[in-house]
């Protein structure tokens, strides 16, 4: 059964997204939220290892948490998802598994 | 008051919501700014994104605090530093900071905003001259 | 004291030092009958001023400390306004801690 991985820490202050896109395999999901969004921006120093991992997972942000934090969808890279809460549910439902890295 | 003049710094260095950190930060500057010191605000590593413009939190239910730092010239804080590389590694420009002002109340002297973006080695600087950092 | 306010025969709820619980909650009544319980009958020059702090939390998020109140209000009101003795003569408790209180508003930072 596939697997839904969420993020919610920055990949500038913690390896939870460095860690995450190390083991998560071909075809698992990725939700990016709270302070994960960050991730999701273009031109960080960690886009180019997001657009690589967008070969080979579907990634996801939450949109919530990006408007909190004042970021619209044109600054996301092409590629990622936005989704809401309901969404969330969704690919939750959809993966069967949740892993959390915290 | 005491007569001798400290010079504070409040060092930040997470992002906004995600921890209570960059509220409590805000909280403690404004608080401390009745004691008349000389205080400075630096942002550095995730802490750049406390300045973000255009935060809206109503779909998270937390409260906004952003505009609140559009009050640290009023509060007589009028030196804030942003550290230009880390605003670089998250793919961000001063354009993309909320503006403070700030005004002397007495000469009406304006300076329309005190937010500065300065080099790392000018952020190491300022912490040398600084005599106490309060991190967070 | 009791952690309710009876206005207009609703009860709203406030905390241990008397400030409202719920920022929206507020309506005017709630300043009368506060000001009322520290003997105070509110004028336009007392409206003037929990309008301002009102206006003050709406666009900054936070109860301005007394000096920043004094300095902000002399700037909207004009200088005879801006002056402690002013507002001190209108809210004897602190126009930051009175006043935000009738207003509806949190104690202000930095106030103890």
């Amino acid at each position: 059964m596939s697997i839904l991985h969420t993020v919610n820490k920055s990949p500038f202050e913690r390896n939870a997204l460095e860690s995450c896109l190390k083991f998560a395999t071909d075809g698992s999901a990725l939700l990016l939220f709270e302070d994960g969004v960050y991730a999701a921006l273009k031109g960080t120093a960690v886009e180019p290892h997001v657009s690589d991992a967008l070969g080979r997972l579907k990634v996801y942000v939450l949109g919530p948490d990006l408007q909190a934090r004042g970021f619209s969808a044109e600054r996301i890279i092409e590629g990622i998802s936005v989704v809401d809460y309901a969404g969330f549910v969704d690919l939750a439902a959809e993966n069967g598994k949740v892993q959390a890295w915290l | 008051m005491s007569e001798v003049v400290k010079k504070f710094m409040y060092l930040n260095r997470k992002a906004p919501y995600g921890t209570i950190y960059a509220w409590e930060a805000l909280e403690v500057v404004l608080i401390g700014a009745a004691f008349d010191q000389d205080v400075s605000v630096m942002f550095l590593d995730d802490g750049v994104y406390q300045l973000t413009k255009g935060q809206d939190t109503k779909a998270i239910g937390m409260k906004n605090f952003s505009p609140t730092f559009r009050t640290l010239g009023d509060y007589e804080v009028k030196k804030i530093f942003v550290d230009r590389a880390s605003l670089e590694a998250r793919g961000l420009t001063q354009d993309d900071l909320v503006e403070i002002a700030w005004e002397d109340f007495e000469t009406e002297e304006e300076i329309e905003n005190i937010v500065e973006v300065i080099d790392s080695a000018r952020v190491g600087e300022l912490m040398n001259e600084s005599d106490a950092i309060f991190s967070f | 004291m009791s952690d309710t306010i009876e206005v207009d025969g609703k009860q709203y709820g406030v905390d241990e030092e008397g400030y409202l619980a719920n920022l929206n909650d507020w309506v005017p009544g709630i300043a009368t009958v506060m000001a009322a319980q520290d003997n105070i009958e509110l004028t336009d020059e007392h409206w003037d001023i929990i309008n301002f702090l009102r206006e003050y939390y709406e666009e900054y998020q936070i109860a301005p400390a007394v000096r920043v109140l004094t300095k902000a209000v002399g700037k909207k009101l004009g200088k005879d306004k801006g002056n402690s003795k002013y507002l001190y003569s209108l809210f004897p408790y602190g126009p930051a801690k009175q006043a935000c209180r009738f207003a509806g508003l949190p104690k202000p930072t930095g106030c103890v």
